[in-house]
């Protein structure tokens, strides 16, 4: 899983209308900078992880809709 | 004959109170819509017309596109008891079953629908801030835009699409349920294990799609029970002699803006190729309702779906036949019925989105929900060493669907944006310029004490004199910009703007 990467895409700029940017991840990134990206989201995804997951999930029951 | 095609979605989103132990998601719904009105209303900004009603006068749920209703069919009940807010963007925000739900206003093309999507993803986060700010901190309401709950309950959002009352409705059912099957593997959510009844549920790990589980027919007029592939719910909100709203119930929520893009964008072209009769060759699959399954169940994308000629073919196969058909009818003018030069944009995304899922799926790890969501999860898992099963990589998975800035999963991990911060925030109290939402949204704007009612086709104003008027806008394509504007900013009240209404119509 260690060369499964996300990048943090450019917001597009405030002043254009649309960005239609389609560039991912840069090819040449290494697996070691690409492991250290992924690390570091994780870390910020742990910290907005809800806390007391069994009884979250256990909870999250909806009504059926259309 | 294709006509341009105006577009919507409607969105349920998920409600829960998480600090609380007995939930009541009517109530909780009605709260948050009532604070977002309340505040706008107090703030005099934030779009909505706070006093307006929603009127159900010409709200005909029940109505079948093929006909009569045949016996024993359940036709939703309109809840006209529930609260409903109509927006100054042209948009509806309503309590829908046990949901809170946002209509977009009417779409002139597929990439104004994501920017009005956008919009309404950011009217539910102020709405929750507003509402939790008032309510005791054990109250706090958290929404979330997924379809299912993972228990087996699901809510939807639809896609609507206007199109030509003469096309022979069969000629849609057969086409667009052969891309409805198909198109889910890009515009799928994914999803943990299997809800479909009498499956363990962790028989599969991951699947591609929300909602493919509570598909139970290929043609009906339901939307809760017994779900169909097609909706035949016939209220066009429009001159039915005219045109039709083909209502598409099953489509998952996004998070990406290009797999909403790609979602209406490919569909609006498939039903103008199909009203301009372009499709000369028909696929047409054995058994669409395992068929709708067997695509959402197979990551892998190598399962083959049977046709009625006996002959296997797999999803990705029948989406580049269509997005090849769509191509030729793109370059030879079609597109003008798609948004112009956004069609180019739906082809070209379209052509890289399948070549991705042929060769790498990984490399649309930024714009296709299900990759992104699959990637995350596992990634996720493998670190803290868990079952894909685990309570912890559920959480995961269903905040991947949280809207809240800070929280929000699908920004943390770059999902691709196509529309700026300042654009989606303009979509919450501006109406789209090209459609009828743009008339709506201005009178709401300028004479809210004096519009008593509104819907899709008309508006009801209260005159000085205290008399009623309704103002039916029956075409989506009337009431734009280009066609009111200077009308309105001519007239000074409702009594001349009616007045002035009346001496064209004469």
């Amino acid at each position: 899983m260690a060369e499964q990467e996300y990048s943090k895409e450019q917001v597009p700029n405030e002043d254009s209308d649309t960005s239609h940017d389609e560039e991912g991840v840069s090819p040449s990134q290494t697996n070691s900078e690409l492991a250290g990206e992924l690390d570091g989201l994780l870390d910020e995804i742990d910290s907005v992880l809800e806390t007391n997951a069994e009884e979250f999930v256990k909870s999250y029951v909806q009504k059926g809709g259309q | 004959m294709a006509i341009p095609k105006i577009c919507g979605i409607e969105t349920e989103y998920a409600i829960i109170q998480p600090k609380l132990g007995e939930q009541n998601p009517i109530h909780a719904s009605s709260v948050l819509v009532n604070a977002y009105a309340k505040q706008a209303e107090l703030s005099s900004k934030g779009g909505v017309a706070y006093t307006v009603e929603w009127d159900f006068n010409d709200e005909t749920p029940g109505n079948d596109a093929r006909g009569l209703a045949p016996i024993g069919s359940l036709p939703p009940l309109v809840e006209t008891h529930l609260v409903n807010a109509v927006l100054e963007n042209g948009a509806r925000f309503y309590v829908d079953h046990a949901h809170p739900e946002i209509s977009t206003p009417e779409c002139i093309n597929a990439l104004q629908v994501v920017k009005y999507d956008r919009s309404g993803e950011r009217i539910i986060e102020l709405a929750m801030s507003v509402a939790n700010e008032a309510l005791p901190p054990e109250e706090e309401i958290v929404v979330y835009k997924d379809n299912s709950d993972g228990k087996g309950n699901s809510y939807g959002c639809h896609e609507n699409y206007l199109v030509d009352r003469l096309t022979p409705f069969g000629e849609i059912i057969c086409h667009a349920t052969t891309h409805f099957i198909t198109r889910q593997i890009f515009t799928g959510s994914g999803k943990i294990g299997v809800e479909a009844t009498g499956v363990d549920s962790n028989s599969i790990e991951y699947q591609i799609t929300q909602r493919a589980d509570f598909f139970e027919e290929e043609v009906g007029l339901e939307t809760t029970l017994k779900r169909p592939i097609i909706n035949t719910r016939d209220e066009p909100h429009a001159d039915a002699t005219k045109y039709r709203r083909l209502h598409v119930i099953c489509g998952d929520a996004n998070m990406s803006e290009t797999a909403t893009f790609l979602k209406v964008g490919s569909t609006s072209i498939l039903l103008a190729m199909v009203e301009d009769s372009f499709l000369t060759k028909r696929i047409i699959f054995d058994n669409p309702v395992r068929c709708i399954k067997e695509v959402s169940h197979d990551p892998s994308l190598k399962q083959q779906l049977i046709l009625n000629d006996g002959s296997s073919i797999t999803a990705l196969e029948v989406q580049w036949e269509i997005f090849n058909a769509a191509s030729s009818y793109v370059s030879k003018g079609g597109g003008e019925f798609a948004g112009g030069e956004v069609a180019n944009e739906i082809i070209s995304t379209w052509e890289r989105v399948l070549t991705g899922l042929e060769s790498n799926p990984e490399s649309l790890r930024t714009e296709i929900d299900w990759i992104a969501k699959r990637l995350l999860i596992e990634s996720f898992a493998d670190r803290h060493n868990l079952s894909i099963f685990d309570p912890r990589v559920r959480l995961l998975a269903l905040q991947y669907h949280d809207v809240r800035e800070g929280k929000r999963i699908s920004e943390i991990i770059g999902l691709k944006k196509l529309i700026t911060n300042n654009e989606v925030n303009n979509g919450i109290d501006n109406p789209p310029q090209e459609t009828r939402a743009y008339f709506r949204g201005v009178c709401l704007q300028k004479w809210p004490e004096s519009i008593v009612s509104a819907n899709w086709d008309s508006l009801v104003f209260r005159l000085e004199d205290d008399h009623l008027k309704r103002v039916p806008i029956l075409d989506p394509s009337e009431g734009s910009l280009e066609k009111v504007r200077s009308l309105l900013e001519r007239v000074t009240s409702p009594n001349e703007l009616i007045a002035e209404l009346e001496l064209s119509n004469k």
